[in-house]
């Protein structure tokens, strides 16, 4: 373990900076291109570098799976929330329109949270299947062991 | 106020459970949201039929984009019907689930039994109403990725095989639907489906359309399991925790062979499939050999799930054959079938998952003798066979009455002697059961069960019991499915 150094400084150098392109990914969806798929695929690859760098366990603790499970179901409700209070403000299904003061404003609000219900259903779904994987192999291990 | 969202929230109520089952984790709790979930959804699906039947064609704009720019919902009597079929049947196994899968899916898996049900109820209901040929693939995998993780909670080990079988078939039959899709599109340059009924009249004789056509008509055929595509058909249903194969058997192939009519006669055209291609010819032989075929392996099972599944593919064969005959007759009967059908096969498989928990296995072994043991279980079971076979005062008797009456409006009475033979072999696998239950003696090891329990047992004789009402007076369901029949042929949801 004592050859991995450079590995384990470069991971903890480029972690943060995936995270924020993740979120520069995310946020800019509305500009170009972008939004919530891609953005929750960066953010999850860099949970899934920090797993790989510093091991199955450390990343768990970070990300514990009984958290991933639940944001895989809290992405969901967001993006249907968005849906369902657009009724509530008399508009149809996911109508972003009547969301804002003005058509504009309701839009970028709309995107904004359906991206964002996205963005942590992704995200979580990545990490759980990665999850699912390793600990599969390594529970194998130990019971060889 | 709340009505003209039903579209929508037929979909978004099972859809949003899902996650909230998630959260509850607790079986009992997460069983209640799902109880609650399905009979809203029933209301909002029966509210549906209500005002298609009365109002023709429903149109939702998703989030206020018109079509064809946005995606729209958008649904008639025939999608409304086959909902409310769908609907109905996750409404019957909810309550019957709570005993049903304690016996068979480990305790803390229970909360996501119940939250792929309801994904799956909201994949299969998306397809019924939405408006977008894209929209149906995302819907088809929605039910389908849900569907092969409920087949792989069976205990059985081979209940993995079964979901892995059926994954690999499911996906190649996603697979040629959506580059059937993508075709249309490259031929229309829509995706809406009305849209791309009324370009399709335009775009005239085209290699592309003709490619579109079998590309989808043979990927459908593989959800719909229609001979000789059906193999994936009797290992899922063999193998799945009992309530899932009662809900598959009454809704999954059902949904498909809505959205093969669908395509045949609204966005195609009759006269595209039937009278310029060879398609009509091709779908009677295949519907024949289903009708035959698999009721003849029928008779050689020794399990009665797997003999209930491939009279599953027998029966699909009628379906299938009323809509190769292209005329309104023949259509109200495969609708009527489709709703017969669904009463019967999925009121025998909950009457045979009671039997299941009780005697540890549907194997003819483990049967022997259920008419002295589980006196209740064997009648209703013997009484859905009858349906099966199309006894008169069954449901079974109603359908097959108006296949063979379209049959010979069409004169084709050769037709009539085919329905008439293959009800026969019904006869015969449906004879197995009852030599089995009533002639033979109960096995030694018998621990000598009683009936099911009640909360199993009320969904499913109510099933058979609805069979046998619907065998006696058939105004609605006559009624429903000849409106079912003359919205598909006439098209009066296209160009409005």
């Amino acid at each position: 373990m004592r050859l991995d150094i450079i590995l384990r400084v470069l991971a903890k150098l480029l972690i943060p900076f995936a995270l924020v392109f993740g979120l520069y990914v995310q946020f800019h969806g509305d500009y170009g291109p972008g939004g919530g798929f891609q953005a929750g695929v960066i953010v999850a690859a860099a949970v899934i570098f920090y797993a790989l760098i510093y091991g199955l366990p450390a990343a768990r603790r970070v990300v514990p799976t009984e958290m991933v499970q639940s944001l895989m179901a809290i992405g969901v409700l967001l993006y249907s929330g968005v849906g369902i209070a657009s009724i509530l403000l008399g508009g149809n299904y996911l109508d972003y329109f009547v969301l804002g003061a003005d058509p504009v404003s309701g839009q970028h609000r709309g995107i904004f949270w359906v991206e964002m219900g996205v963005l942590i259903t992704v995200a979580s779904v990545m990490l759980k299947i990665f999850y699912v994987f390793a600990g599969r192999r390594r529970d194998a291990e130990e019971a060889e062991e | 106020m709340l009505t003209q969202h039903f579209p929508a929230l037929l979909v978004v109520v099972p859809l949003m459970a899902a996650p909230l089952i998630v959260f509850a984790r607790r079986s009992l709790a997460s069983w209640l949201i799902a109880l609650l979930a399905t009979a809203i959804t029933f209301g909002i699906a029966a509210s549906l039929l209500a005002q298609t039947l009365s109002e023709g064609t429903l149109v939702y704009a998703m989030g206020s984009w018109e079509a064809p720019l946005g995606i729209e919902y958008r649904i008639d009597a025939a999608g409304a019907f086959v909902a409310v079929i769908v609907a109905a049947m996750g409404l019957i196994v909810m309550p019957y689930s709570r005993v049903g899968i304690a016996a068979e899916v480990r305790s803390e898996e229970h909360y996501l039994y119940y939250a792929l049900m309801m994904l799956c109820l909201a994949g299969l209901l998306g397809i019924l109403v939405t408006g977008d040929a894209f929209n149906v693939f995302v819907f088809l995998e929605v039910s389908s990725l849900a569907t092969y993780v409920l087949i792989a909670m069976g205990r059985d080990r081979r209940a993995l095989v079964a979901a892995y079988q059926y994954l690999l078939m499911g996906t190649i039959g996603a697979t040629l639907y959506v580059v059937g899709v993508g075709l249309l599109y490259l031929e229309t340059g829509t995706l809406n489906l009305a849209d791309m009924a009324t370009r399709l009249v335009d775009v005239g004789d085209s290699r592309g359309v003709l490619a579109a056509l079998a590309f989808i008509t043979v990927g459908i055929s593989l959800k719909i399991a229609l001979f000789p595509l059906h193999l994936w058909l009797p290992n899922a249903y063999a193998y799945a925790p009992s309530p899932v194969s009662a809900f598959l058997a009454a809704t999954a192939t059902k949904v498909s062979i809505y959205v093969l009519m669908r395509y045949f006669f609204t966005i195609f055209g009759a006269t595209e499939v039937f009278d310029a291609r060879a398609t009509g010819a091709i779908l009677l032989g295949l519907s024949l050999a289903a009708m035959f075929i698999p009721a003849v392996v029928a008779i050689f099972q020794h399990d009665m799930k797997r003999l209930l599944a491939y009279s599953s593919v027998s029966q699909i064969g009628y379906i299938t054959l009323g809509i190769s005959l292209d005329s309104v007759e023949g259509l109200m009967a495969s609708a009527m079938h489709l709703f017969n059908h669904a009463l019967t096969k999925g009121g025998l498989f909950l009457v045979l998952g009671g039997v299941v928990l009780r005697c540890g296995g549907a194997g003819f072994d483990r049967l022997a003798g259920l008419g002295h043991t589980m006196p209740v279980a064997a009648f209703a079971m013997v009484v859905g066979g009858l349906s099966l076979i199309g006894v008169p005062g069954t449901a079974g008797f109603i359908s097959k009455w108006y296949l063979v009456s379209a049959a010979m409006h069409e004169g084709q009475w050769w037709l009539v002697g085919a329905v008439l033979a293959s009800s026969l072999l019904a006869v015969i696998y449906v004879w197995r059961f009852v030599e089995v239950a009533y002639f033979r003696a109960p096995p030694a090891d018998h621990p000598a069960p009683g009936e099911a329990p009640l909360s199993m047992q009320l969904p499913a004789l109510a099933m058979i019991a609805a069979c046998v009402y619907f065998g006696i007076d058939a105004t609605w369901s006559s009624e429903v499915s000849m409106r079912v029949a003359e919205v598909l042929m006439y098209n009066p949801g296209v160009g409005q």
